[in-house]
């Protein structure tokens, strides 16, 4: 049986797409359980334990919450903007979603004779294409904000617009590190130049400032200005509920999982393994699983900034920073080749 | 080449299908007692008065003005970046130019106080 290469590639998308999509989702609602159950740790609480428990810990519990998101009442405030209140988590979650197009997930290998490659596209711009869907990613904060009228909701909007666009510099530029070391804007080559020595041997600073605006980037404590429920409630979500509060709440666990398979990617060595031992995509996991490990972590034991301090730090420490360390990298590569 | 794109618009169609179908879902089940205090604002259980969308402070607008010349600054960094390994001395020194122009103007702005919130 013949089948047109074209329709051929569109069956594979399909294919991996639905499985990456189940995949994230599924994270996604175990994530949820498990940061409840690491902050009740690091705050001396027991965390979920009733909802299917096995050994201490409800493993049932984000099915529980599933249910009960889709069965609350949704409903659309008299003075808000139907249409924009309504696409405003549709696309959050979307762009949250398609970011995951273009990451290596494993080598490619051939199973039955069928060769096959585990990422859904190798675009020879993948990483201005990540950094064009992260900037995508603020309009559904923008709009949800705006689409509500309401004051908390504006209000952290607008924090988190001014926000993430500061960060993003920062956030840029200590990428051209990485591209500067390996000469390419594809993760599939980025990732495959890090066989053997992992780009954060040469890109310590670059790694540390790309961690700290990704943080930032997904409002995470302690940047987390957008969302300070002492003074905002809940932000740009305070309007929402059911379903599309939770699919807010998937954007912004996806987006913590998208940064750090970005941060493992391009300074990690994505699915490779120390010293070549190994590849594959046990390795991503586990170094995703790491980030995730220390974000939720520095939730549990950090104050919040304070929002002067929190712009100041990014324009005035960070992005000078990152600017220093494309010099000296470019001045390094030009003297040691 | 265009064909790589593929998948991607296929990824789009699937992301697209399913938001839509979330949001569906989430106004056909559940409750609906809409009644006007669950409808009104929330304000901490405060009487809702004036609308949300008011003047709000002008350091948002110049927040992102500066987003964005300084964001297509850093476009200009990556085919440079990419192609540093050919450019070597020429492309260094080319850069030193470049960052220095980049830098007289992030020193006015720090020094005008674009970067202060009061």
């Amino acid at each position: 049986m013949d089948l047109d290469p074209i329709v051929v590639t569109l069956i594979e998308a399909l294919i991996k797409t639905i499985v990456v999509i189940i995949a994230l989702l599924t994270a996604f609602a175990y994530l949820t359980l498990v940061e409840r159950y690491v902050i009740a740790k690091i705050q001396s609480r027991i965390g979920p334990n009733r909802v299917g428990a096995i050994g201490g810990i409800a493993l049932l519990q984000p099915i529980a919450d599933a249910i009960k998101m889709i069965f609350k009442e949704d409903f659309w405030p008299a003075q808000a903007d139907k249409i924009i209140y309504t696409i405003a988590p549709g696309i959050a979650v979307g762009t949250a979603l398609l970011a995951w197009a273009v990451m290596p997930l494993h080598p490619s290998t051939e199973i039955f004779g069928y060769h096959i490659d585990f990422y859904i596209a190798d675009v020879n711009i993948a990483v201005l294409y990540l950094l064009a869907i992260g900037s995508l990613g603020i309009y559904g904060i923008v709009l949800g904000g705006w689409g509500s009228n309401n004051k908390y909701s504006m209000l952290g909007a607008l924090r988190s617009t001014a926000q993430m666009i500061s960060y993003e510099i920062s956030l840029g530029l200590a990428l051209v590190g990485v591209l500067m070391l390996s000469g390419s804007l594809s993760l599939v080559d980025i990732v495959e130049k890090q066989s053997f020595i992992w780009n954060v041997v040469w890109q310590p600073l670059g790694f540390i400032i790309y961690f700290i605006a990704a943080v930032a980037e997904v409002n995470r404590l302690p940047f987390d200005l957008p969302e300070a429920e002492t003074e905002l409630v809940a932000g740009y979500q305070t309007e929402y509920s059911s379903l599309k509060f939770a699919l807010f709440y998937m954007a912004e666990y996806i987006n913590m999982l998208t940064v750090s398979a970005i941060a493992s990617t391009m300074f990690l060595g994505g699915y490779q393994g120390p010293f070549g031992i190994l590849p594959g995509v046990h390795w991503l996991i586990l170094k995703i699983m790491f980030f995730i490990f220390v974000m939720m972590w520095m939730r549990g034991t950090l104050p919040r900034f304070r929002y002067d301090q929190l712009m100041g730090f990014g324009w005035k420490v960070l992005l000078p920073l990152a600017l220093a360390n494309i010099f000296v990298t470019a001045i390094v590569m030009v003297i040691f080749k | 080449m265009p064909a790589d794109y593929l998948p991607i618009l296929v990824m789009v169609v699937v992301v697209v299908a399913f938001a839509a179908i979330a949001l569906t879902l989430s106004a056909m089940t559940g409750p609906r007692r809409p009644n006007s205090a669950k409808l009104a604002p929330y304000e901490s259980g405060m009487p809702p008065f004036g609308s949300a969308r008011r003047r709000f402070s002008i350091k948002y607008y110049l927040t992102a003005v500066l987003f964005i010349l300084f964001d297509i600054e850093i476009i200009f960094f990556y085919p440079w970046a990419v192609l540093f390994r050919q450019l070597e001395l020429f492309g260094l020194i080319e850069m030193g130019i470049f960052i220095f122009v980049l830098l007289i103007g992030y020193v006015y702005v720090w020094r005008k106080g674009g970067f202060e919130w009061d």
